[in-house]
């Protein structure tokens, strides 16, 4: 690989504006390989408060090795992994767990709990973490003020395997923000939905964020996702930042690695 | 030489198979012992358990008390020995048959459900939700699941041990002519402490096995769905194993201090 045209890709400039805003996310050179495979080399990354940040690679590129290094799923070889100013390596078990109720994550496949029901699936996350749910102890509000943002509070009594795949997809949405989270992590959001269920997606996943005001990372292969969704992308080629811009600047970009991720 | 490569190859695996099994038994005691207990889904989980069990359970005991009396009466007729048969199958299967033919079913049914459930739920990301959101899926999953094969195996022994002792008493009853009450009363009378104690014991030690065995196998399924159905497979070939392992040891352990 030609590591000189890496570094002149990357040098596309962010917006200000962003750079301004306080770091939510900091990823410093990360690391991470499976036997002979390296799947993470150095890849760097901050995810600014408010901000909506699409990471774009290939399939085994790392997209989700990273993602599951940011919540302590997958303890990566080395690197500096900052969450809402905690540093994730010297957390323990207890301190963790109360960082999570603050960072959502929306599973590849949905990741319902199929031996419950929509309303369980709801209830599950706030029975570790009741002081999200302030003075009341009951939890009916929370969970039918999250289905009806994604527009399934008819949905409450189904079971996974009633579902749909989109309505699932909506659930899993819906089981995210129920602890109000100050930053979300979307796995390819939209994989396995057709056209218009993946429009639906977006559309929630940017209502979402103006309702909350959070911090979107979004893991994706989507083009037309990354373009609604995304304020800054960046590329991640051979486990590492190949480059780094917004949608306009990428897209136009004549550097063939990046430009295949645009070609229709 | 390439077939020593392959067996000690193997019997490296085979230690390292158990290293970790041990250490996720070890696991499993540190996180029975902090707090967050997970009752409810103990409860639901022991419902499951026994309750799928149960009928299986029940039908084997009963054709087993059936075809052992069946079988032994020829001999014992021949023996002059017909009336120690409640004696003999009574101690037969409250010692050894029906301990180990209930861990054996249980092993197929309980250790392949939870090997499948939680590999299932391991390719799915179900248990990285569950991790995500906070909770720990060891304590939701595994212990709640140990705990409740632990605790409803010598249930089912029970179960499969008076049906079998039933169909048993079916058989004298209609070949030999003897009642209810004296088939039931012989029997009684013939077991001793000796008998019921190692018996109830290496039962809570088969449900641990099998329990453990089953989370061990679908907790690490990998692979995808094809994992899924290996860790099934793996869970009821070596849960079953490990029934005659702890029988063995059982069974040892109970002849020095009641010199059966």
């Amino acid at each position: 690989m030609n590591c000189n045209m890496e570094l002149k890709v990357n040098t596309i400039p962010r917006t200000n504006s962003i750079d301004q805003r306080k770091a939510v996310i900091d990823i410093r050179d990360l690391r991470k390989s499976f036997g002979d495979n390296h799947v993470l080399n150095g890849f760097n990354m901050k995810l600014y408060e408010g901000e909506n940040l699409v990471v774009m690679g290939k399939s085994g590129s790392g997209k989700s090795v990273m993602i599951k290094c940011l919540v302590g799923l997958i303890e990566p070889d080395s690197g500096y992994i900052e969450v809402l100013g905690k540093e994730i390596k010297t957390l323990d078990r207890e301190t963790l767990d109360t960082l999570r109720s603050d960072i959502g994550f929306l599973f590849q496949g949905s990741a319902l709990y199929d031996s419950m029901t929509v309303r369980e699936n709801l209830e599950f996350p706030m029975r570790r973490h009741k002081e999200k749910l302030g003075s009341t102890t009951d939890t009916e509000p929370l969970v039918l003020e999250a289905l009806e943002n994604v527009g399934l509070a008819h949905a409450v009594d189904l079971m996974p395997e009633e579902l749909s795949g989109g309505m699932k997809r909506r659930i899993a949405l819906a089981r995210t923000i129920i602890l109000k989270p100050k930053i979300i992590l979307y796995d390819e959001p939209t994989s396995g939905l057709d056209p218009i269920t993946s429009k639906e997606i977006i559309e929630l996943m940017r209502s979402i964020q103006k309702k909350y005001g959070t911090s979107s990372l979004i893991i994706t292969h989507d083009v037309d996702c990354a373009r609604v969704v995304s304020e800054r992308m960046i590329l991640l080629v051979d486990g590492t930042n190949y480059a780094e811009g917004t949608y306009t600047e990428l897209s136009s970009s004549n550097d063939p690695k990046v430009e295949a991720f645009f070609k229709k | 030489m390439a077939q020593t490569v392959l067996a000690i190859k193997n019997i490296r695996q085979f230690f390292s198979e158990i290293g970790e099994l041990s250490y996720f038994a070890g696991r499993f005691f540190k996180e029975f012992l902090k707090p967050r207990f997970e009752f409810k889904e103990l409860l639901r989980q022991s419902y499951q358990l026994g309750n799928r069990s149960l009928v299986l359970v029940l039908i084997t005991g009963f054709i087993i008390g059936l075809v052992l009396t069946l079988q032994t009466r020829p001999t014992m007729i021949q023996f002059g020995a017909v009336s120690m048969m409640p004696n003999m199958v009574g101690i037969s299967i409250v010692r050894e048959i029906g301990p180990v033919i209930t861990a054996l079913i249980c092993a197929g049914r309980i250790a392949s459900g939870i090997g499948a459930e939680l590999g299932s739920m391991r390719v799915t990301e179900q248990i990285d939700a569950m991790e995500v959101s906070g909770t720990n899926p060891f304590k939701y999953l595994v212990v709640t699941r140990i705990l409740a094969a632990t605790l409803m195996l010598p249930i089912l022994v029970i179960f499969g041990d008076s049906v079998a002792l039933y169909g048993s008493a079916l058989v004298e009853n209609l070949k030999g002519n003897v009642s209810f009450q004296l088939y039931f009363n012989t029997v009684v009378d013939a077991l001793s402490f000796g008998d019921l104690i190692p018996a109830t014991v290496k039962s809570f030690f088969f449900g641990f096995v099998i329990g453990l065995v089953g989370c061990y196998k679908g907790y690490h399924s990998k692979k995808g769905t094809a994992g899924v159905g290996i860790a099934a497979n793996t869970a009821v070939v070596m849960a079953s194993l490990l029934v005659f392992v702890v029988d063995f040891i059982a069974v040892f352990v109970a002849d020095i201090f009641y010199e059966l």
